[in-house]
């Protein structure tokens, strides 16, 4: 890999040590995955947020004090609290603590405190075509394909040393030959029809990101009327089925406009397809109910977005969650603080809901309480729910998490692709 | 007599030790104690084995971006792999080794290889992996 001279005088160790540890790693990696040079990135975002083990909170520490700063735009992945309300949340108090360090640690290099996941809905969002270096599979499946922005998928750890040099190795995804799609993946018997049924995205996306793993694959047949939290929850299910960093939906995302752009003039190495059957063997499979009736709705994973919260105000319709139910939505500070403008969080406290910022539903403290069944919009929750949680799960369109909520049993109405 | 198998450096270094083999991808975050250095995906083949202290031999790594991060606890208390061997190395598993080597100053080689020259390898075999000249693997 060709270093600029600049680049040689980090490595020697010239601009000081944290920036020269960073640098090797980022020199690293760019050798071992043929990278020919580094590429200048605009912003970062960072994974390495939620505290799981002590390496991370000493990485990050030992290059704080090291004396790094981030020379980019640098926006935050959730903690693994609520690092506004811990009490609310009941955080155990040890993991408090070291994300109250990673915190401090962040800060003080720089970081914008955003704690989101769905980054792309406030903040530092990138423009197409943008070279960026995010962390957080549905954050960067969302970058490179709803947006068109380009970022490999970024390791914990490599995302803060690129984070503190602002370039990354030009590799994968950031170059336009490797954005290409391999896989054709059409719908059998799925209309466009079948897509009023926004439980149909999540789902989708799941079948999708199983099919595809990790290659690049083209969505044929998704109407073009989409709306983005629904694309949004596509992309995250695709992300937790399949190591999916890109994909293209023909006639939707930015780089698909047409089949042909999808594949820059090739042929698709193979075409696949996805059948009703598929659909309702993924929600079969993400359910672990077992007849049990869900006694924690969680939302907001990825974090909800203004616009989500004012659809549940509206699926609620001024009646309250029930006794034997608990109500959780996570999402950012910003949405937060544009909901209690807007007055929708005072009418959803209302009706019962609770609203966690800074957190991931899947951090859930449970310890501290005692839920034992939770249902959620989000295919990427039901799908990591019982391994992160212990929790068992159910999943449900928005409506149907509100109508299980409203009469203490679990209500999931009818499936449009069932119909046929 | 001994073996030698042909492999690509991934992360130079050299160690010998016993062989752990699975055909199964890993994805350390989730699959792998950050405690113990046990598989604990009870779906996994491995599922209650150590791979610490081994050379874990694996196709291919799967799944989450936190897998480095899990990799450097296992580093930083002592209970890491020896050595990974797979058939295809992703960034994110590489990740690990690679910090641990500048942070830590602890070297985990990674060796890939391809698929005829990886079925040589068996759990509990004494294998050999030097990369400092040529790229060697020697079963004893």
């Amino acid at each position: 890999m060709k270093l600029t001279s600049d680049e040689q005088d980090t490595l020697q160790g010239n601009h000081g040590e944290a920036a020269r540890l960073a640098m090797a790693v980022i020199v690293d990696i760019g050798e071992l995955f043929g990278a020919e040079e580094l590429i200048p990135v605009s912003q970062a975002h960072i994974d390495t947020t939620i505290y799981m083990v002590d390496a991370g909170v000493e990485f990050v520490e030992k290059l704080c004090e090291l004396g790094a700063r981030f020379s980019i735009p640098t926006q935050l992945n959730p903690s693994a609290v609520d690092l506004q309300r811990p009490e609310k949340l009941r955080a155990d108090g040890e993991i408090l603590e070291k994300s109250r360090r990673l915190e401090r640690a962040y800060l003080k290099m720089g970081a914008i405190p955003t704690w989101t996941c769905a980054p792309y809905q406030q903040g530092l969002v990138p423009m197409f075509g943008e070279q960026i270096a995010w962390g957080e599979s549905n954050a960067i499946a969302f970058a490179n394909s709803i947006l068109g922005a380009r970022t490999n998928r970024y390791a914990d750890l490599m995302d803060i040393c690129v984070a503190i040099i602002g370039k990354a190795p030009g590799f994968g995804l950031h170059l336009t030959r490797n954005r290409k799609a391999q896989l054709l993946v059409k719908l059998a018997d799925i209309g466009s029809d079948r897509f009023r049924d926004k439980t149909l995205f999540p789902l989708l996306g799941f079948v999708f990101g199983e099919l595809a793993g990790d290659r690049i694959g083209a969505l044929e047949g998704m109407p073009k009327d989409v709306e983005v939290d629904d694309l949004k929850a596509f992309s995250a299910a695709a992300a937790s089925s399949g190591a999916v960093g890109l994909f293209h939906i023909i006639g939707v995302t930015p780089e698909a406009q047409t089949r042909e752009m999808a594949f820059q003039g090739e042929a698709p190495e193979k075409t696949l397809e996805i059948t009703s059957q598929m659909i309702q063997n993924a929600e079969d499979r993400l359910r672990t109910t077992n007849g049990r009736e869900a006694d924690l709705i969680s939302l907001g994973c990825p974090h909800y977005s203004a616009v989500q919260f004012s659809r549940l105000r509206d699926c609620f319709a001024g009646r309250k969650v029930h006794d034997s139910v608990s109500f959780w939505v996570n999402t950012s500070r910003s949405v937060y603080s544009w909901i209690e403008n807007s007055g929708v969080l005072q009418e959803l406290e209302q009706a019962g809901v609770t609203v966690f910022v800074d957190g991931c539903p899947l951090q859930y403290p449970k310890k501290n309480w005692n839920f034992t069944v939770a249902m959620s919009d989000s295919a990427k929750f039901a799908n990591y729910c019982f391994s992160q949680t212990g929790l068992e799960v159910a999943f449900g369109s928005m409506a149907d998490c509100v109508e299980t909520a409203v009469y203490g049993k679990i209500i999931r109405r009818g499936l449009s692709w069932q119909q046929s | 007599m001994a073996t030698v198998l042909k492999a690509r450096t991934i992360v130079p270094g050299r160690c010998r030790g016993q062989v752990i083999k699975t055909s199964q991808s890993i994805s350390f975050w989730g699959g792998v104690d950050p405690g113990t250095g046990t598989i604990c995906d009870p779906r996994h083949e491995l599922f209650g084995q150590t791979i610490s202290g081994k050379i874990l031999a694996f196709p291919f790594g799967k799944g989450s971006s936190t897998g480095s991060l899990i990799m450097l606890e296992l580093v930083r208390i002592g209970k890491e792999p020896k050595a990974i061997i797979n058939i295809k190395t992703e960034p994110i598993l590489a990740t690990g080794p690679i910090v641990s080597k500048h942070f830590y100053h602890r070297e985990i080689p990674i060796v890939a290889m391809d698929k005829d020259q990886f079925e040589q390898l068996r759990t509990g075999q004494n294998i050999k992996i030097d990369t400092l000249e040529g790229c060697l693997v020697i079963i004893d």
